[in-house]
C-alpha cells in the first residue's frame, strides 16, 4: 500500500491543477458567451486569428 | 456613461483589467439584438458598428443576443441603431438595470465555491469508494484523515452562503431552508471528524461536500433568475423634471421642481416635459399627451388649455400657470399607483418559500424525535447521535433547493431563445395561474399607419411632396405610406403650427392638416386648389402576430379584454378584428387600475399586456404582466416578461411554457419526496450507512435535474 504516499497527492494535485485551471478561465471571461464563441471559430475574419504563415 | 458608473465593482478590479476596459473606448452602451443568430450577423452587427465615428470597439455577446459597444467620443445610441438597421439587424437600447451589470462579483464568487466544492467533492468520493470497497483498520483511518483535510477547509469556505443566510434568519428567531442546511452540513462534518480520531466506521465527509456543492449549483441558478429585478417606481420618478423655467415679473430663471408654488408662469420650451398641471396663459403649440393617454395623436393646446404633468409639449413655447405641484400632479399620483400596486403585488410566496416554510421544522423535529427515540431505546449517545445526523443528511432538500431553480432557469431559456426576457423570480408561476388577458391597444396590439388608398394619384404625390420633410408624427406616417408615389414638385412650402402645411402646386395653393382648418370634418385632409378636401385615413395597423396571439391564447383557454384610451370607434374596430368580445374605450390610468381590480375581484387572476406609461399602473397591479420592448421605461421596469421582437408570436407559447414549468416544479417536489419517503425509514431504522446517504443524495438531485431538463422540449 505505500504506493498511496505517490497517487494520492498526484491525484490531488491533478485535481488541483484542473481547478486553478477553471478558476483562471471564469475570470478571463471565458464563459460570458458560450454560444457566440462556438461561432467565431468558424468565421473567416476573427480578429483574434493568428497571422497566416 | 463612465465604466465607473456602469460597474460599480470596477473600482476593485486589478488595473490589468481597468486598462483592458479603456483600450475599449471610454463609455459604454449597451444594445439588445433580438434577432442575431448565427456568425453572419456577429460579423455584419461589429462590422457595421466599428464603421461609426467615434466607436472603438463593438464586442456581440451571442448568448445574451447584446452587443458592447466602446465608445471614444460621445456617439448617441440613435446613430447606431439607425445604423444596424440599415445593415439589416433589429436593435434597441438596453438599460443597464433590466439585464444588471456585466461583471457581477456575487455570482463569480458562486462559481468559485461551485468549482472549490466540486473539486473536493471528487477527489472525497474516491478515498470514499475504497472505504465502501472494504478498507479497514489503519487504511480506512488514514483515508478518512485525508476526506477530513480535503472536505473540512472546503466546507468551510463554500458553504459560506448557506451559514450566512441560516444565521440571518436564525438572528430574527425565523427558519428558513438554510437553516437545515447548514446543521446537516455541520453536523455531518462534525459528527465525522469525532469518529474519524475515534476509529469509527461512519464518516459523512462526501455527503457533507456534495450535499454542498449540489445545493450551490441550485442556489447559482436561482441567483441568476432574480438577478434581472428592477424597480419601476424609480423609473417613473426619472421622468421628472428636475429644474423649471420660472417667470417672475417678466425675468425668467431656473428654479427647482420643489421650489415652485401654485400660481406660479413657468415657461416649457418645444420638446420640454411639461412639470405640473397647469392651465396655458399665453402661446399656441401642439401636445403628446401618449404617455398619460395613449392616445398617439397630438394634440391642440393655446390659451385655456388645461395641460397635465408628464405631457411633451412639441411644437412651439408655452405658458403655463401652475394649478398644481409636487406631490399633487398626475405624474405623481400615478407613481405613487404603481408603488401601492406593486405592494400589493409582492405578497406572493413562491412555491418554494411555501415549501419551505413547512419543510424545515419538519425536518428538525424528525431529527430530535429520532434522536431522543434512540437515546430512551438504546442510551448510546453516539449511536443516536449518528443516526441523528444520517437522518438530517438523507431529509436535507438538495433535491428540494435543485427543484424550482433549475426548471426556472430552463424555462427562462426557453422563452428568451424565442425572445422573452423574463425579469421577475416568481413570474413563471403566476403566469402558469393566469386565466384573463387584458390588452393594451395602442403601442401593443397595433401601431399607426396611414390608408392611403382613398386618395387619387396627384393628392397622393403632392401629400408626400408636402410631409416627407415634416417631423410631425403624423406627416411621417403619412409619408412612411406613401413611399410607393413619386413626391410632386412644391414651392413656399409653409408650416402652420396647430393647423397644417401649405405650399403652391402648379399655381394652385395645396393644404393638408386638420379638417377644421380645412372646412371639412374630424380628422386630417389634403385640398387641392379649391377642390373639396380629401379624407386621409389614418388608422392603427395590427402588429406582426397579433391575430395569432389572440387565436393561440384563446385556444389556451384565457379570457380575452381589450381596454384603450383610444375613442369607441377604433377599439371596437380593433376587437372585431382580433375576435375579442370585450372591449372598453375611452379608458385614463385609474379606469384601467379599476377594471383589473374588478376582474380580479370576481376572482379572476389578470395577465396585463401594455407598453404606454397610462398602463404602468395597470401592469403593476395585474397578476403577471407583459411589456413589449418599445414600452415606455417604466412600464418594462414595472412588467414581469418583457418582449424584445417586434413580432407579437413569441408571446403564443407563453402561458404554455409557464404551465409546463409549474407541472415540472410540482413533479420534482414528488420526487424528492418519493426518495424521502423510501430513504427516511432506512435512516431512522439505523441502517443508513455513508453510502446510501449518498446514493439517495445523488440521484434524488440528478433526477430533478434531468426532469427539469425536459422543458426544452415540446411543451
Amino acid at each position: 500500500m505505500n504506493v498511496l504516499v505517490v497517487l494520492i497527492p498526484a491525484s490531488l494535485l491533478l485535481g488541483g491543477l484542473g481547478l486553478a485551471a477553471f478558476l483562471w478561465s471564469l475570470r478571463n471571461d471565458q464563459y460570458d458567451d458560450l454560444e457566440g464563441d462556438a461561432w467565431r471559430i468558424l468565421s473567416e475574419s476573427d480578429d483574434d486569428a493568428p497571422p497566416s504563415p | 456613461m463612465s465604466d465607473a458608473a456602469i460597474c460599480p465593482a470596477c473600482t476593485t478590479l486589478p488595473e490589468g483589467t481597468l486598462e483592458k476596459a479603456a483600450s475599449n473606448g471610454t463609455a459604454e452602451i449597451v444594445l439588445s439584438l433580438p434577432g442575431i443568430h448565427c456568425v453572419g450577423c456577429i460579423n455584419g452587427v461589429e462590422k457595421a458598428l466599428r464603421a461609426v465615428d467615434g466607436v472603438a470597439n463593438a464586442r456581440v455577446n451571442l448568448s445574451m443576443k447584446r452587443v458592447t459597444v466602446g465608445t471614444d467620443q460621445p456617439v448617441s445610441p440613435e446613430v447606431l441603431i439607425d445604423r444596424l438597421e440599415m445593415a439589416g439587424f433589429e436593435a434597441r437600447v438596453l438599460d443597464s438595470s433590466l439585464l444588471g451589470n456585466q461583471s457581477d462579483a456575487y455570482g463569480r464568487a458562486l462559481m468559485t465555491r461551485i468549482a472549490v466544492s466540486g473539486f473536493a467533492m471528487m477527489n472525497v468520493m474516491l478515498l470514499s469508494v475504497a472505504v465502501w470497497s472494504g478498507a479497514i483498520g489503519a487504511t480506512q483511518n488514514l483515508f478518512h484523515l485525508i476526506s477530513a483535510s480535503i472536505a473540512l477547509p472546503a466546507i468551510i469556505y463554500a458553504a459560506q452562503p448557506f451559514f450566512q443566510n441560516a444565521w440571518r434568519a436564525l438572528s430574527v428567531r425565523k427558519l428558513n431552508m438554510d437553516v437545515p442546511i447548514s446543521l446537516a452540513i455541520l453536523l455531518a462534518a462534525g459528527m465525522s471528524l469525532f469518529e474519524t480520531f475515534n476509529d469509527g466506521d461512519q464518516a459523512y465527509f462526501d455527503a457533507a461536500i456534495s450535499l454542498t456543492f449540489f445545493l450551490l449549483i441550485g442556489r447559482y441558478l436561482d441567483y441568476r433568475s432574480r438577478k434581472a429585478a428592477a424597480s419601476a417606481a424609480a423609473q417613473l420618478s426619472a421622468l421628472e423634471v428636475p429644474r423649471v423655467m420660472r417667470l417672475q415679473d417678466g425675468a425668467k430663471q431656473m428654479v427647482d421642481f420643489a421650489e415652485l408654488a401654485t400660481g406660479d408662469l413657468i415657461q416649457v420650451l418645444p420638446g420640454g416635459r411639461i412639470p405640473v398641471d397647469g392651465t396655458v396663459v399665453a402661446g399656441r403649440s401642439q401636445i403628446d399627451r401618449s404617455l398619460l393617454t395613449g392616445e398617439s395623436r397630438l394634440q391642440e393646446a393655446e390659451k385655456g388649455a388645461d395641460v397635465t404633468a408628464g405631457e411633451v409639449n412639441m411644437t412651439g413655447p408655452l405658458t403655463v400657470r401652475a394649478a398644481t405641484v409636487g406631490a399633487a400632479t398626475t405624474l405623481r399620483k400615478m407613481v405613487s399607483m404603481v408603488d401601492q400596486a406593486e405592494a400589493v403585488r409582492n405578497r406572493y410566496t413562491a412555491i418554494a418559500d411555501r415549501a419551505a416554510a413547512i419543510y424545515a421544522p419538519a425536518v428538525h423535529l424528525l431529527a430530535l424525535s429520532a434522536f431522543l427515540g434512540w437515546i430512551i431505546f438504546t442510551g448510546d449517545v453516539r449511536l443516536s447521535l449518528n443516526i441523528a445526523v444520517a437522518v438530517l443528511i438523507i431529509t436535507c432538500p438538495c433535491a428540494l433547493g435543485l427543484a424550482v431553480p433549475a426548471v426556472s432557469t430552463t424555462a427562462a431559456g426557453r422563452l428568451f431563445r424565442a425572445g422573452l426576457l423574463v425579469k421577475d423570480g416568481t413570474a413563471l408561476e403566476r403566469l402558469a395561474e393566469v386565466d384573463t388577458v387584458v390588452f393594451d391597444k395602442t403601442g401593443t396590439l397595433t401601431m399607426p399607419a396611414a390608408a392611403r388608398d382613398a386618395l387619387d394619384a396627384e393628392a397622393r404625390s403632392v401629400a408626400l411632396a408636402l410631409t416627407q420633410n415634416a417631423t410631425h408624427p403624423v406627416s411621417q406616417a403619412i409619408a412612411a405610406s406613401l413611399d410607393n408615389a413619386r413626391p410632386a414638385k412644391l414651392t413656399d412650402q409653409q408650416e402652420h403650427a396647430g393647423k397644417g402645411l401649405s405650399a403652391l402646386y402648379q399655381g394652385r395653393e395645396v393644404r393638408l392638416g386638420s379638417g377644421a382648418w380645412l372646412g371639412a370634418g374630424k380628422g386630417t385632409y389634403i385640398q387641392i386648389g379649391d377642390d373639396p378636401a380629401q379624407k386621409i385615413g389614418l388608422r392603427s395597423q395590427l402588429r406582426d402576430g397579433a391575430v395569432e396571439l389572440v387565436r393561440g391564447w384563446q385556444d389556451a383557454g384565457l379570457d380575452m379584454h381589450l381596454v384603450s384610451g383610444d375613442d369607441a370607434d377604433e377599439t371596437s374596430r380593433i376587437a372585431d378584428a382580433l375576435g375579442i368580445a370585450n372591449w372598453r374605450a375611452d379608458t385614463k390610468p385609474a379606469d384601467k387600475i379599476a377594471y383589473i381590480a374588478e376582474l380580479a375581484g370576481n376572482g379572476a387572476r389578470v395577465l396585463m399586456v401594455g407598453d404606454g406609461l397610462n398602463d404602468t399602473g395597470a401592469l403593476a397591479a395585474a397578476y403577471a404582466s407583459v411589456s413589449p420592448a418599445t414600452a415606455a421605461d417604466a412600464s418594462r421596469a414595472a412588467s414581469d416578461i418583457v418582449l424584445l421582437n417586434d413580432s407579437l408570436a413569441p408571446l403564443i407559447e407563453l402561458p404554455l411554457v409557464a404551465r409546463a414549468a409549474r407541472a415540472r416544479i410540482k413533479e420534482n417536489f414528488a420526487i424528492s419526496t418519493i426518495y424521502n419517503i423510501i430513504a427516511v425509514p432506512i435512516a431512522l431504522a439505523g441502517f443508513a450507512t455513508p453510502l446510501i446517504a449518498a446514493i439517495a443524495m445523488s440521484t434524488s438531485s440528478l433526477t430533478v435535474l434531468l426532469n427539469a431538463l425536459r422543458m426544452k422540449g415540446k411543451v
